[in-house]
């Protein structure tokens, strides 16, 4: 007998290539890894110079003048881009928050069958549509209708961009929103029901609460979005530089700005080192939000993991 | 015998308001978007011909067609998939079937959920360091498509990882258990059983990557190119970046083409998901176990 | 690690297990287990849930190599082999059927379903793989009910049909050892029946293993049976001396008098 086990424990074709497959597809999923590094490392690489020798902190958090292409006395304050960029998504947030949320509950937690399908497509229909034909929706629909509605001589503004971007990031906050809803066990609907509470009532004290932490994180997501968008931000905003004081002002918004000059300057000069430093910035915050989003979801997913839990050590784990 | 007390009666009125309100929000973000539609269609329906689709621009992009952009996003969109659909799938296949929980896992994970989050202009950046200037690709499709396959990666990641997850873990140990290694696992009933989902996702990142300025700007999309590109190292125009352009950029175009441009472009990238949300309804109709 | 091939001293064992003790996530489920399975019979586990038996079953074949978190500490010697010593554990595997608590019907043709293991290994003439595939539906008594319809799926049988092909695949495996886990549960009584012929009839051929929730099934066709409680071997003695009230634990006499579990 001991022979017989002995003869078929060999590494045949299916083990070796079993082996192989599983050296490909990790390098697959380590290829994710190598992609995000890489993008910081060539940013850097390319903003590193700028960084170095004429990067000034104060200059560019503290000043709103942001004039590269000024042959005698070139400035890079980055101040009224921030600025810019913080009034747009935060419009967009005030705008896009309370309906995602809203919409998400529906879907959610009211709707059901088909209508509640059929929503459901349509708000991924919404995600799917382009940046830059919101810019053109921005550019061409709402620039003439904000000029007549409000009377004010330039249509592209603060208020322009964010309506746009807070349309754009509604389905994506939508679908995460929803999912933490979906995430909160029946089981605690269930007992809240079964005590006679009604439907607003499960979903107020019981849903909403449990969801806390996935909704944030579809908030922070929202966020990102709004910081990271170009396209519809540079057509839409007026990309004009200002420390805005009013939704009607033209803003210009840090993404859109390398979108615009990047075209026009030599690699190595200053003002491209400039740009790849926004670009730095940008990844960073962009990343930061993104990981606490993922530290949102997570902590939401343990909380209801460890309350919904199985007895131990289950038969089938 | 059931008397509605005016407690019940009260909170059931409450119910009401409430489920109309989160109704009106949730129109409130489909109606503006559907009107907007209207909009496009009948200003940009009259542009749209066989000539517009099919001929080159002319007059300095203010009247002809938009052929060599059409053509352009279905290079700029098959190099991207080429390169990204394999990798992704390879990542998803390690997630799924493959990888420990562990910190190497979390980490791919993070990646992951970066690579989606990054600003597109951020991406297009790192395509100008990386593709463009570090590896001497210059600017030309295989930069811009090998920047847009980072960039949407995370989507066939993502939806491949769900479409696998979908196979129940049942007859993945029905398959372990008789001997079989994991990726006879994967290929004998893992992947004939995803392989739609998968299709679906893919579908999804042609819609996209179909739309994407920002990442092509610097990278490989021209302007105004009035020849059709012949190898991937060419330059070539594209959909998304010629509306950009001929909304923004060129005096004197006429009301009627930006508005065509943007109804083909996104006429493309709403038929796209269509198509993978009716495949994706068929699908889960189609009952195997 | 290396681990010297040993040849049992009593070569009639098929499994020996000394000290196992198993984990998930570093929670103990089963731990302590000393026993030893003789070749060529029907070993019965009882117990109630949770009691650590489809662990025991899953350190036999190393699919903890396959379950995240799971942990397994002692020896399984398998044909006189330690288990952990083996280069290839699909190859261990092979030489293992398993049955599920709930069947599992592949999803793909009842004829696939029956051939999938040799085709792995390597068989591929159609004549062959036909004599495989109706001895095996033959012997796990399925064949005259899908012998018509060899090519509709086999995740769309019935459960009792489903079960009967799990047993059919397992048997295909042409295993030395078969490892059957509460297979009873999702079954009707009459198929019940039926598959324990066919395993009375294959103990002539193979170890197996029986891991019960009813204990008058151990009765009926274990000639040793262990009885697991909340991840403890309490005691392995003759199946007949444990029904007889010959059980050395008061806990066995009442689990097996149906006084709780």
């Amino acid at each position: 007998m001991p022979e017989l086990a002995h003869a078929a424990d060999r590494r045949d074709a299916a083990w070796w290539v079993d082996r192989a497959v599983r050296i490909l597809v990790l390098a697959g999923g380590l290829s994710a890894i190598v992609f995000i590094a890489g993008i910081f490392v060539f940013i850097t690489r390319e903003g590193a110079g700028f960084v170095f020798d004429r990067f000034d902190f104060r200059e560019f958090f503290g000043s709103p003048r942001w004039t590269p292409t000024s042959s005698h006395n070139p400035t890079y304050g980055a101040l009224a881009l921030i600025a810019g960029t913080a009034s747009v998504t935060g419009l967009a947030m005030v705008v896009s928050v309370p309906f995602s949320l809203g919409a998400a509950i529906y879907i959610g937690e009211f709707a059901t069958g088909r209508v509640r399908e059929t929503l459901k497509v349509l708000v991924e229909l919404l995600a799917a549509i382009p940046s830059v034909v919101w810019g053109f929706i921005g550019l061409s629909i709402m620039n003439p209708l904000i000029i007549q509605t409000f009377d004010v001589p330039v249509g592209l503004n603060v208020l322009n961009a964010g309506v746009i971007l807070g349309l754009m990031a509604a389905p994506i906050m939508t679908t995460i929103a929803e999912d933490a809803l979906k995430a909160v066990p029946d089981t605690y609907r269930e007992a809240a029901e079964a005590m006679g509470a009604t439907r607003w009532q499960v979903t107020f004290k019981v849903v909403l609460p449990a969801a806390r932490n996935g909704l944030v994180a579809a908030t922070l997501l929202g966020v990102g979005r709004g910081f990271g968008e170009t396209m519809a931000v540079l057509m839409a905003s007026g990309h004009s530089i200002n420390l805005p004081t009013s939704p009607f002002d033209s803003v210009r918004a840090l993404t859109a700005t390398i979108a615009a000059e990047l075209g026009e300057t030599a690699a190595g000069s200053d003002h491209y080192g400039a740009l790849f430093t926004l670009g730095i910035f940008l990844f960073l915050v962009t990343f930061a939000i993104n990981f606490a989003a993922d530290v949102f979801v997570r902590g939401g997913q343990r909380k209801h993991r460890r309350r919904g839990r199985r007895p131990a050590a289950s038969a089938n784990p | 015998m059931f008397e509605a007390t005016a407690q019940n009666r009260r909170n059931r009125k409450v119910e009401g308001l409430f489920r109309l309100l989160f109704l009106w929000m949730t129109c409130m973000l489909i109606l503006p978007v559907a009107l907007i539609l209207g909009v496009l269609i009948v200003r940009g329906g009259p542009a749209i011909s066989w000539e517009f689709l099919f001929t080159q621009p002319i007059n300095n992009m203010t009247a002809g067609g938009i052929l060599p952009a059409l053509v352009g996003t279905v290079w700029l969109v098959v190099v991207a998939l080429i390169a990204s659909v394999p990798v992704g799938v390879a990542a998803a296949l390690y997630l799924s079937e493959y990888a420990p929980d562990n910190r190497l896992t979390r980490a791919i994970n993070l990646a992951i959920i970066n690579l989606a989050g990054v600003p597109s202009i951020v991406h297009a950046l790192f395509g100008l360091g990386a593709f463009v200037i570090f590896f001497r690709f210059g600017t030309s499709i295989l930069a811009a498509s090998l920047t847009l396959a980072v960039m949407t990666l995370p989507v066939v990641i993502v939806a491949t990882r769900e479409s696998l997850q979908t196979v129940p873990l049942a007859f993945r140990e029905a398959c372990w258990n008789m001997g079989a290694t994991r990726w006879q696992t994967i290929r004998k009933i893992v992947l004939p059983n995803a392989i739609s989902g998968i299709l679906t996702g893919v579908i999804l990142e042609v819609s996209r990557t179909s739309g994407e300025t920002a990442p092509i700007m610097f990278t490989g999309a021209a302007f105004f190119l009035p020849f059709l590109p012949q190898g991937v190292l060419d330059q070539t125009m594209a959909m998304s970046l010629h509306l950009f352009v001929i909304s923004t950029q060129v005096p004197d175009v006429p009301e009627h083409m930006p508005f065509g441009v943007a109804l083909v472009l996104i006429s493309m990238v709403l038929a796209m998901n269509g198509i993978s949300i009716a495949f994706r309804v068929y699908l889960r109709g189609r009952k195997k176990w | 690690m290396s681990v010297p091939v040993r040849v049992s001293e009593a070569a009639g064992f098929a499994i020996e297990v000394e000290d196992l003790a198993i984990g998930y996530h570093g929670k103990p489920a089963l731990s302590g287990v000393t026993l030893q399975v003789p070749t060529q019979e029907i070993f019965g586990i009882i117990g109630p849930a949770n009691s650590g038996k489809t662990s025991f079953l899953r350190a036999i074949n190393r699919m903890d190599l396959m379950t995240a978190g799971m942990e397994v500490s002692g020896s399984v010697r398998v044909e006189g082999r330690d288990v952990r010593s083996w280069r290839n554990p699909y190859a261990l595997r092979q030489r293992i059927g398993v049955v599920f608590p709930l069947p599992v019907g592949l999803p793909l043709t009842i004829y696939d379903n029956v051939a999938l293991s040799s085709r792995l290994r390597g068989t591929r003439k159609k004549a062959d793989l036909d004599v495989i595939v109706e001895r095996c539906l033959r012997r796990a008594a399925l064949w005259d009910e899908v012998k018509d319809r060899l090519d509709s799926l086999g995740s769309l049988l019935s459960g009792g049909q489903q079960q009967r092909l799990t047993i059919a695949r397992a048997l295909s495996q042409d295993p030395s050892i078969l490892l059957l886990d509460e297979f009873s549960i999702a079954v009707d009584p009459v198929t019940t029946m039926r598959i324990e012929e066919v395993l009375a009839e294959l103990k002539s051929e193979m170890t197996i293993v029986l891991v019960t929730n009813l204990v008058q099934q151990a009765r009926r066709l274990a000639s040793r049976t262990a009885f697991f409680l909340t991840g403890e071997l309490v005691e392995v003695t003759e199946t007949e001396t444990m029904f007889e009230g010959g059980a050395q634990d008061p806990r066995t006499t009442a689990y097996v008098e149906g006084k709780f579990g």
